[in-house]
């Protein structure tokens, strides 16, 4: 990890840049959380590089753009795995995008377009992200052209951070996967309240399986329900 | 200058705060505890809060060295919370605002630990952990509203905690969750319990039907001592509390942490925090029992800078509710 450089830290790793066999690497690093028990963490910790490990090739090989993974070191609880290049995160595009006011349809629809395709492929294939947010996602060679022509715009989306994912078929997992992401949505981007509705339409469109879909639909507004009703004392 | 004082009573606790714009001159509370394996109920505790309310006011007032006449404005609790025990709250306040013809403010309880929170630590702009008999959320303020970026999907922490020490017959004096923090400390052995972290949401629910599908074997077989088991509890329930805070920080870019509410005073949580913190170059602000758990205060502290940006609340709209989010207030002075 010589001369690799450390580029950011995210939700729960510290993320490293460099050159590994010649390819543009990234190192994510799950460093040692001292505020937990040691013992939990080296469990959590080996559970999350394998679950992530496992879902970008399980992801990879339907077809949908993750970082090819080139090494996992449990013991140095790192994970090798491809830089993406020229890309920016998702949710530092929208909120640039917005402070620019090019808050039109044309945004909303291609980020719509990306991401629904791409969840409906996921669940499809039962794999389930578990941490839905804009943090999370990346857009790679993106200009104002591609916006335009917003049909393909599932090229230009690639999923990461798969920590927390799991493979799973069942309806309920789905749903919750879904209702995660609305409620990042709804948290971080406020500006664009129908972003999630949009999503959702163009999911339900990719979503090939229509009787499972049915299902989804409705344990989602389940799922919804029961976060609405929640009782809060004290 | 103005005097503003809180009643608050939307669960176990009574309390009256008074304050004269940001300085607290006083902050008294009677918290209505049960026996040991017990819970509170709501017309037990309205009970109580009825039984105490005049003793309480009136230790706010000399403590505070004034009288009602010299109050400028009536900030009570009007959701969320137990149903009985907040129409006990509600009926004093407006009685108080009648009696000495007194403009009068309804305020979210839990606006009140946020606003209270920063007041108290000068936090300016955290990412706000809050924890409590009925709540947990992360929150981050955005374009007038306090954002709910992560929550419980189940019970909150405060009642994982409580149930549990209910199944432990622990004391509910003064708090289930103090009692299970000292006991924690002389735990030792880790329980393998559920850890469960959804994006920025966390499940409890599961925990606790572990616990007690395992306790009578634990315990009986000596592989955990009820220490063990405080100690294994709260190392898991808070390590995902942190994660999630952790993970909110690191979306919305955020380097300063304010736990507020009931759990909050507990400082095996404020020292995990702190790691956490100073892992990732941020800082924590967390206050202690005093201001943590429910209290009058926090109740006028927000509820003066409600008035002091959007006035008084309509007479009509003087009630109160049992289900009131966090971000369905309109936060009128803050940018
Ligand atoms: N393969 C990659 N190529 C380029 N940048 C990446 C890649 N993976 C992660 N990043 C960057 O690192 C950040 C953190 O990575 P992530 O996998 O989300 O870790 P965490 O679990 O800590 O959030 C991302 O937000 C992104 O900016
Ligand atoms: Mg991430």
């Amino acid at each position: 990890m010589n001369d690799f450089e450390l580029i950011a830290q995210g939700a729960e790793a510290r993320v490293y840049k460099g050159i590994y066999l010649g390819k543009p690497t990234l190192i994510k690093e799950r460093f040692e959380k001292k505020y937990r028990h040691a013992d939990l963490d080296k469990r959590l910790t080996k559970d999350r590089i394998k679950a992530e490990c496992r879902a970008i090739i399980r992801a990879k090989a339907a077809g949908i753009a993750t970082p090819a993974i080139y090494l996992a070191n449990l013991e140095r609880r790192c994970i090798y795995m491809e830089y993406i290049e020229n890309a920016v995160i998702l949710k530092e595009f929208i909120d640039k995008k917005l402070s620019e006011e090019t808050n039109d349809d044309r945004l909303l629809n291609f980020i719509a377009q990306g991401l629904g395709t791409i969840i409906a492929k996921l669940h499809l294939k039962n794999i389930i992200h578990g941490d839905l947010t804009t943090s999370n996602v990346l857009l790679k060679n993106i200009d104002d052209d591609h916006i335009k022509k917003y049909k393909n715009a599932a090229n230009n989306f690639v999923i990461i951070d798969f920590g927390l994912a799991r493979v799973e078929s069942s309806v309920e997992d789905k749903a919750v996967d879904l209702y995660v992401l609305e409620r990042s949505l709804l948290s971080a981007h406020s500006e664009i309240p129908l972003l999630f509705s949009k999503i959702f339409d163009i999911y339900q469109k990719h979503y090939a399986n229509k009787n499972q879909c049915k299902e989804i639909v409705s344990k989602y507004k389940e799922v919804q329900l029961r976060g609405r009703k929640r009782l809060m004392i004290g | 200058m103005t005097i503003a004082i809180g009643f608050e009573g939307s669960a176990n606790k009574l309390g009256v705060g008074i304050i004269r714009d940001q300085d607290v001159l006083s902050n008294v509370r009677h918290t209505y505890i049960t026996p040991p394996g017990e819970g509170f109920l709501p017309r037990e505790t309205a009970q109580h809060h009825r039984e105490c309310i005049l003793n309480v006011l009136q230790k706010a007032l000399d403590e505070a060295k004034i009288t009602l006449k010299d109050v400028d404005v009536i900030c009570y609790t009007k959701g969320p919370g137990m149903g009985a025990p907040l129409t006990v709250t509600a009926l004093i306040a407006r009685t108080v605002a009648q009696i000495y013809n007194k403009p009068i403010v309804a305020v979210n309880h839990c606006i009140g630990h946020i606003e209270m929170g920063r007041l108290i630590t000068g936090s300016v702009n955290p990412t706000v952990l809050y924890v409590s008999g009925g709540n947990t959320q992360v929150i981050a303020y955005s374009r007038q509203r306090y954002r709910i970026f992560g929550e419980t999907i189940d019970i909150a922490v405060g009642n994982c905690l409580d149930r549990f020490a209910r199944l432990l017959k622990l004391s509910n004096d003064p708090s289930p969750g103090y009692n299970i923090e000292q006991l924690a400390k002389k735990g030792t052995k880790l329980a393998p319990l559920p850890y469960v972290v959804k994006g920025m949401d966390v499940s409890f629910s599961g925990i606790l039907s572990y616990i007690e599908e395992h306790l009578s074997g634990w315990l009986n077989s000596k592989e955990f001592t009820p220490e063990d088991l405080c100690f294994s509890l709260q190392e898991t329930v808070f390590a995902m509390l942190i994660e999630i805070t952790e993970r909110a920080m690191a979306h919305v870019k955020s380097s300063e942490v304010l736990i507020v509410g009931g759990v909050g005073c507990n400082e095996k949580l404020q020292d995990m925090m702190k790691v956490m913190c100073e892992e990732r170059n941020a800082v924590l602000h967390a206050t202690d029992e005093r201001f943590c758990i429910d209290n009058g205060v926090m109740i006028a502290v927000a509820g003066l800078l409600q008035y002091k940006t959007q006035g008084h609340t309509s007479w009509a709209e003087t009630t109160c509710v049992q289900r009131y989010r966090t971000d369905d207030v309109h936060i009128s002075w803050r940018e």
